[in-house]
């Protein structure tokens, strides 16, 4: 792994958008609350992180997990349910 | 991408209409369920304009025609009725499912294990049990792998796990194999008064081959007393079966303690671990534990699968309920469903991976609902509050019906006390173990806390708990009394 070259600042922050972004696209209102959660703390930790090593890793193993995210959120909207109690549905667009 | 290439299907009534005919028929004509679909099922064709595959849920319907069956034959019910077409009514603008707060039930699937397992209902479909082609190899090294992360949550081997259909399969396998096999020497099991009904049914099944069985009582704090348990074991006892992690209640048994004295008197020790597999720290070698039975859907993995932990040393024999090809080491024939096992599999690695942060977060969550819900006048959290997993909240409300108040909280997917045979009433036999009298236990809820509750729906609860408790106390004859300082213990009650 020593190839893979330490992903910049940049590239981490591009990384973390994408994960927000696909978060808000869980039609689920439980599973995105979670995954935004999730994404926030995820890169909250990583930016302490200081050995190269690691972050790298972590880079590597949240691009694997943006896939993830991407599949499920594609499949939360093709699979939908009614809203729950708490979402108000008056307000279209979640991701904004 | 691919959704855009479907064709646009027309908007029909849901596919279930033809089940429920009587329902919809009603439904339609008065329009008032046309008028709750309609702004659920506008927006999800909004949300995303290349899908059109919509599926509907008809939750709140079901709800109130079963309401609706029941309240011809109660009063109490018809009171809660009311409270709850109070509490519609405030809500309009927002959805209209439920808060799913039934945790012990069983949990939602993570989108995480649901994408492993599609590749096994696409692709990879081979038999895993197959050696003689890479379908059956490639479906073998994702089960095995699947075992190795069951097995690491609880510190085990992975030899030593055996797949099963889920718990309740996990505790038969015992409850009847174990001791069927030593028979010829051993006639005795032990177990508790509170454990899941599955596990009281097998043993209670043993006592007609011939076996006795002793169920321990518990202290009003729903924790057995390890001393009696001690003294029940006699030379001829071969198991002693107790839950971890209560179900009803959440109270957490002295594992560690049970299972040095199994030890010492050489009697195995089975634990059903339904509710605290991955959320509590258990550690089969540390904890001296012989058999551990694991359920998938209590973890956000899929329903229809489990596993039976085997101490391998030393070797603990059984008698498999199924005959057949010899899988799992002869314990569980059948071929293995590889989407379910790598399903389960990923459920468990999670746990361990989000063990802190969901271990803090349903705290935190647990501890604001449970002062919530105690800021009421006469509301008691049911169990230990010291030996308890915060994801299990079981709160009496006395002078208020369980039923009547489930009824009234329709908007908040809840069980009551008597939740596991959720078709009868009876008042719950574990809050009973615990010599909680037959209305305190029919006044008791459940609340389930887990990974995906958000802290606005633990809010919407306390609110919606608060104000119709109140309500369907103010409609109660016994707590005008109570209000009156009226003693109810000193009424001489005529009738009966
Ligand atoms: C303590 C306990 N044991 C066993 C079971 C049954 O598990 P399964 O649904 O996997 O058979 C449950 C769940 O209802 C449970 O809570």
């Amino acid at each position: 792994m020593s190839s893979v070259p330490v992903p910049t600042r940049r590239q981490v922050l591009a990384l973390y958008k994408q994960f927000i972004k696909n978060s808000n696209q869980f039609n689920n209102y439980n599973f995105r609350q979670y995954f935004l959660r999730k994404s926030r703390s995820t890169f909250k930790e990583s930016a302490d992180l200081k050995d190269t090593v690691q972050v790298t890793n972590m880079f590597n193993e949240a691009k694997k997990e943006l896939g993830i995210l991407k599949r499920q959120a594609v499949i939360s909207q093709m699979y939908t349910f009614d809203k729950t109690v708490v979402e108000p549905t008056l307000k279209l667009n979640h991701t904004q | 991408m691919f959704g855009r290439s479907l064709v646009r299907l027309p908007r029909v009534v849901p596919s279930n209409v033809g089940l429920r005919p009587s329902v919809w028929s009603s439904k339609i004509r008065s329009g008032n369920l046309s008028r709750c679909y309609s702004a659920a099922a506008a927006e999800a064709v909004k949300l995303d304009e290349g899908i059109s595959i919509e599926t509907h849920t008809d939750i709140q319907a079901a709800a109130k025609e079963q309401a609706n069956v029941r309240s011809n034959d109660s009063e109490a019910i018809k009171s809660g009725n009311t409270a709850l077409n109070h509490a519609y009514q405030e809500n309009t603008g927002f959805g209209t499912r439920p808060i799913y707060l039934d945790m012990q039930a069983t949990t939602p699937t993570d989108p995480r294990v649901l994408d492993t397992m599609l590749k096994y209902y696409t692709g990879l479909y081979g038999n895993p049990h197959s050696n003689t082609h890479a379908y059956g190899w490639e479906t073998n090294k994702s089960v095995e792998e699947a075992r190795e992360h069951v097995a690491k949550v609880i510190n085990a081997n992975a030899k030593e796990i055996i797949f099963t259909s889920g718990a309740t399969e996990s505790n038969n396998m015992v409850l009847k194999g174990v001791p069927r096999f030593y028979k010829k020497t051993k006639k005795h099991i032990i177990t508790t008064r509170t454990e899941h009904k599955c596990v009281l049914e097998a043993a209670r099944s043993m006592i007609n081959e011939g076996f006795e069985v002793t169920f321990l009582g518990v202290d009003s704090n729903g924790l057995i007393d390890v001393n009696e348990l001690e003294n029940a074991i006699r030379p001829d006892t071969c198991l002693v079966s107790v839950m971890a992690v209560n179900n009803e209640i959440g109270v957490i048994q002295p594992i560690k303690q049970i299972g040095e004295i199994c030890k010492k008197h050489k009697v195995y020790f089975h634990t059903d671990c339904a509710q605290a597999y991955g959320k509590i720290p258990i550690d089969v070698n540390d904890m001296n534990i012989d058999l551990m039975s694991i359920s998938s859907h209590k973890i956000y993995g899929p329903k229809g699968i489990g596993a039976l932990y085997v101490r391998r040393r030393p070797r603990i024999r059984l008698e498999p309920l199924l005959s057949g090809g010899g899988q799992e080491r002869g314990l569980r024939s059948g071929t293995l469903a590889p989407p379910l096992v790598t399903g389960f599999g990923e459920a468990a690695r999670l746990m361990l991976q989000e063990f802190d942060n969901d271990q803090n977060y349903i705290s935190r969550l647990s501890n604001k609902l449970i002062s919530g819900l105690l800021s009421l006048d006469h509301a008691t959290l049911n169990g230990s509050p010291n030996h308890h997993y915060p994801g299990c909240i079981n709160v009496s409300f006395a002078y208020v019906e369980g039923e009547s108040l489930l009824m009234a909280l329709r908007d908040i997917a809840l069980s009551s006390g008597s939740a596991c045979t959720s078709a009868s009433l009876e008042p719950s036999y574990v809050l009973h173990a615990l010599g909680k009298d037959d209305a305190l236990a029919h006044s008791s809820i459940r609340f389930g806390i887990g990974r995906f509750t958000t802290e606005e729906e633990v809010d919407y609860v306390i609110k919606a708990i608060q104000e119709r408790v109140k309500f369907l106390r103010e409609l109660s004859p016994l707590w005008e009394m109570v209000q009156e300082g009226i003693d109810l213990d000193s009424i001489e009650w005529s009738g009966h």
